[in-house]
């Protein structure tokens, strides 16, 4: 394997641990309320822009803004769980599906409307630095924003691991009326689960800023790209999103550099079909 | 079909006759704007019978039929183009066409388990998949998009050419024909093993219904229909640009009639249609003539209606309407 | 293989746990058979793998004289098993008899010819005036017999009835027992799970004991239900 291969597989690695964050978010909220957010992509546009914001105003690293920007998230999320997304709960697919191809479209065109189309980077100190490793030369921002997402990724393992709510909303997810019976507050718990997942997107978006330029069509493609990897990892698995995130940052990085940076995507979309055939259940996923 | 006609109480007929003339008529008394608006009114009202099929009757979610819609249209177009085949003979290649692509996608969801939301998300995989391949196509134009010869005097119905008129009938003939396949299939076996599977495919099963077989017929018919859709709005527009035709936002444009008229009626897409197209017009008018040139503001539009819409009425406009009109059906 | 169905060392195992293990047992055709036991014993499992809903791991199944195991849930209808489900699964938003005429459609070319079978059942099991309400708003008790009539609209030799005396009152009992009986005599076999004793004796010219997966007894009601192990394992919990 040649250098630049080599390069192009690393980077991509990283940049797919920031996507795998954002489908984390995804998984989770599906996991616990089997509820598909599909305005996904648009919020992390909307987490994009805040950064961005941010760091034009107030010359904040997205590094840094990523936290109050999560926290900003988790609080959107949770709102929009108790006032929208709460009487679909347990309704049909389709109509909960509709809800957010509805909330997608105003949010993606409400953008459009503030931003323009244009795509708006943020210029950081350190944006064209990099570590030279052996043969790898490996962007700086790529490499910090990996690390985030791993430790929010993290964070968010360790949450649902060992502490009382966490635990509760597992609870949920495995068995709803059991969790009633023992007097588990489900709408509450939901709440914060939607919260929990848009905490993902909100530090995503964060950090996609740093490696991509905000603007709003990337919306519907990051929704879609959310889905994609959320299936090839497998639903309700964490660690799956984390993998599909990965796998889908390598691919396009490979498709992008040896075939055409346009129809990278189209190889995420092979990829799924082809998991769609060879495994339905997803990588990590638990037989269906 | 006669017995459907016998079921509709008599002012429901005296309606229908109605709505009919006033459509029949319209290009007599209309300006060319508003004929053109009519257009889209029965465009969509197409649109939206064929994907009711799959959706409403057969209770499968595409969010792709972009895919069928800009299939049929890059086919047809593009055999007219190169080989000089007619619109009225590459319909049928079109349909074929995505029929097969219809065939492909159901398939490999339906054999292999999945379904609901998840495949409403493989729909629309595959319609991105093909965009951005049509992007690349260079036998079609690619990305720079594929230009019909455009020649504003034309009277050529043959090659589907010329003025608003002959698109305005040929489309209220395509809505019409529509309206009655649904009806005459929501009447037959088809149709009600097509509920059946709608409301539990494992009881469907139980009694003998092979569940991905006819799940496999809806889309057949479905994205065929879809296809013809595209051959209209090819040989109309006279241009077509991946980025436009296979775009997300057109699969989601031709389901909000249905929705909001009502799914797995027969009068809920034309109810829609009726409803959606001439607001939706109507308000780019009122942006434009405000000199507020936003080009998001109809979609968001859109968007909030289909989220009220699904909050307060998720059955549509049209059972509630036909209850107040005493059209629907008499319960003893 | 005498049988109208005949079941021969079926076994299934969920993540190593034995549902059913080597069961076998034949049901001749004109008799109802009951299949009892406690919870969890595999009596729905084993009626799955013949109704075709799952696939056994190994056994075979034959019906009328052919094997059926492997077989998809639709083909075996179409082999003439009708089955109804545990937890009641109408089409609930279409009609009453709308839900009959799919099930007669397994046998007829049109609809009209199939609202005609479905309007003699829903006449056969007392739901006749009930016939335009939507399913969804029908009582347990009616849906249960709406169960009962869309299984039967499909001409089965063989009706399969998973609990459908559960959860019903005894007057509503009686009335579905009744109903089977007539059915019977008319000629149709009938394969039942049951827990409500009453119906079973009743109803059963023969009984299979279920316990653990495995059977443990096979008879005549008079003969089954004065075994131990059937009192032990079986009549200790459920009131006779």
């Amino acid at each position: 394997m040649t250098a630049i291969t080599l390069n192009i597989i690393v980077q991509g690695l990283l940049t797919g641990l920031v996507y795998g964050l954002m489908a984390l978010g995804l998984s989770v909220i599906f996991g616990v309320m089997r509820v598909v957010n599909f305005a996904h992509g648009e919020f992390a546009v909307v987490a994009m822009y805040a950064a961005f914001i941010l760091f034009e105003r107030l010359h904040l690293d997205p590094l840094i803004s990523l936290l109050p920007i999560a926290v900003a998230f988790f609080i959107l999320g949770y709102g929009l769980q108790r006032t929208l997304i709460n009487p679909f709960i347990g309704r049909a697919e389709h109509e909960q599906f509709i809800l957010l191809v509805g909330l997608a479209t105003v949010v993606i065109n409400v953008l459009l409307i503030a931003f323009g189309p244009d795509a708006r980077p943020v210029n950081l100190s350190y944006s064209f630095d990099s570590y030279d490793v052996g043969p790898l030369i490996i962007d700086k921002v790529r490499v910090f924003a990996a690390l985030a997402a791993l430790a929010v990724s993290a964070a968010l393992f360790l949450f649902f691991r060992y502490t009382r709510t966490g635990t509760a909303i597992r609870a949920c997810a495995d068995n709803l009326t059991g969790a009633a019976v023992v007097g588990l507050n489900v709408k509450q718990l939901y709440a914060v689960t939607f919260g929990i997942g848009f905490v993902c997107i909100g530090a995503a978006g964060a950090l996609m800023e740093t490696i991509a330029d905000a603007s709003p069509s990337l919306g519907p493609s990051y929704t879609l790209m959310a889905f994609v990897i959320v299936i090839i990892g497998g639903l309700g698995s964490m660690a799956g999103a984390l993998v599909g995130g990965v796998l889908i940052g390598v691919s396009e990085a490979l498709a992008g550099f040896f075939i055409q940076p346009s129809m990278k995507s189209m190889f995420s979309f092979a990829l799924l079909i082809l998991v769609l055939i060879l495994r339905p259940q997803g990588l990590m996923g638990r037989r269906l | 079909m006669t017995a459907l006609w016998n079921e509709i109480p008599r002012h429901g007929k005296w309606l229908t006759a109605l709505l009919l003339l006033v459509f029949i008529a319209a290009p007599l008394v209309v300006d060319r704007y508003l004929l053109s608006v009519l257009v889209l009114v029965l465009y969509f009202a197409y649109l939206g019978q064929a994907w009711n099929l799959l959706m409403g009757f057969a209770g499968q979610l595409s969010l792709g039929h972009a895919l069928y819609l800009g299939l049929g249209a890059y086919t047809a177009t593009t055999l007219w183009l190169l080989f000089g085949i007619g619109p009225w003979i590459g319909v049928f290649v079109a349909i074929a066409v995505a029929a097969a692509a219809g065939l492909i996608v159901g398939w490999l969801g339906w054999r292999f388990g999945v379904e609901g939301v998840y495949f409403a998300l493989l729909t629309i995989a595959f319609a991105e998949f093909t965009r951005i391949g049509f992007d690349h196509l260079g036998l079609t134009g690619a990305s720079g998009g594929l230009f019909l010869p455009v020649s504003p005097t034309a009277h050529d119905w043959w090659n589907l050419n010329g003025g608003v008129h002959l698109f305005y009938y040929v489309a209220l003939i395509l809505a019409i024909a529509a309206t009655l396949l649904a009806a005459w299939l929501r009447q037959s076996p088809l149709g009600y093993r097509w509920l059946a599977v709608r409301e539990d495919p494992e009881a469907a099963q139980a009694v003998g219904i092979n569940v991905f077989r006819v799940r496999m017929i809806a889309m057949l018919i479905s994205a065929g229909m879809t296809a013809v859709g595209g051959v209209f709005y090819g040989f109309y527009y006279r241009n077509l640009f991946p980025s436009q035709i296979f775009d997300i936002s057109r699969s989601i444009e031709l389901i909000l009639g249905p929705i909001i008229g009502g799914l797995g009626t027969i009068f809920g897409p034309i109810v829609g249609a009726i409803i959606l197209t001439p607001v939706g017009e109507s308000l780019t008018t009122f942006m434009q003539s405000s000199g507020l040139n936003v080009p998001g503001a109809k979609s968001i539009f859109y968007g909030i209606i289909l989220m009220i819409i699904i909050s307060l009425r998720p059955s549509g406009v049209w059972p509630w309407l036909a209850k107040h009109l005493r059209l629907d059906r008499p319960k003893s | 293989m005498s049988g109208l169905l005949s079941v021969n060392g079926v076994n299934k195992r969920f993540r190593g746990l034995a549902a059913v293990s080597d069961v076998s047992f034949e049901v001749q055709p004109g008799e109802i058979f009951a299949v009892i036991g406690p919870n969890g014993a595999g009596k729905t499992t084993l009626f799955n793998m013949i109704a075709g809903a799952m696939v056994a791991d190994s056994g075979t199944i034959h019906f009328d004289g052919r094997p059926i195991d492997g077989l998809r849930a639709d083909e075996i209808a179409q082999r003439g098993i009708g089955r109804t489900f545990q937890i009641v699964k109408p089409f609930p938003a279409l009609s009453v008899e709308e839900n009959v005429v799919i099930g007669a459609l397994l046998h007829t070319a049109t609809i009209d010819e199939a609202r005609m079978v479905a309007r003699d059942i829903l006449q056969q099991l007392d739901l006749s005036a009930k016939r335009n309400q939507i399913a969804a708003s029908l009582t347990l008790p009616d849906r249960k017999r709406l169960e009962v009539a869309r299984a039967l609209a499909t001409k089965p030799k063989l009706l399969l009835l998973d609990e459908v005396m559960a959860g019903l009152r005894p007057t509503e009992t009686d009335r579905i027992v009744a109903i089977l009986k007539d059915l019977n005599r008319t000629g149709l076999t009938i394969l039942l799970i049951e827990h409500v004793m009453r119906a079973v004796t009743a109803l059963a010219s023969r009984i299979l004991v279920l316990q653990h997966g495995a059977v443990i007894a096979e008879g005549t009601p008079e003969t089954v239900l004065r075994e131990r192990a059937v009192i032990e394992s079986y009549l200790g919990v459920e009131e006779l």
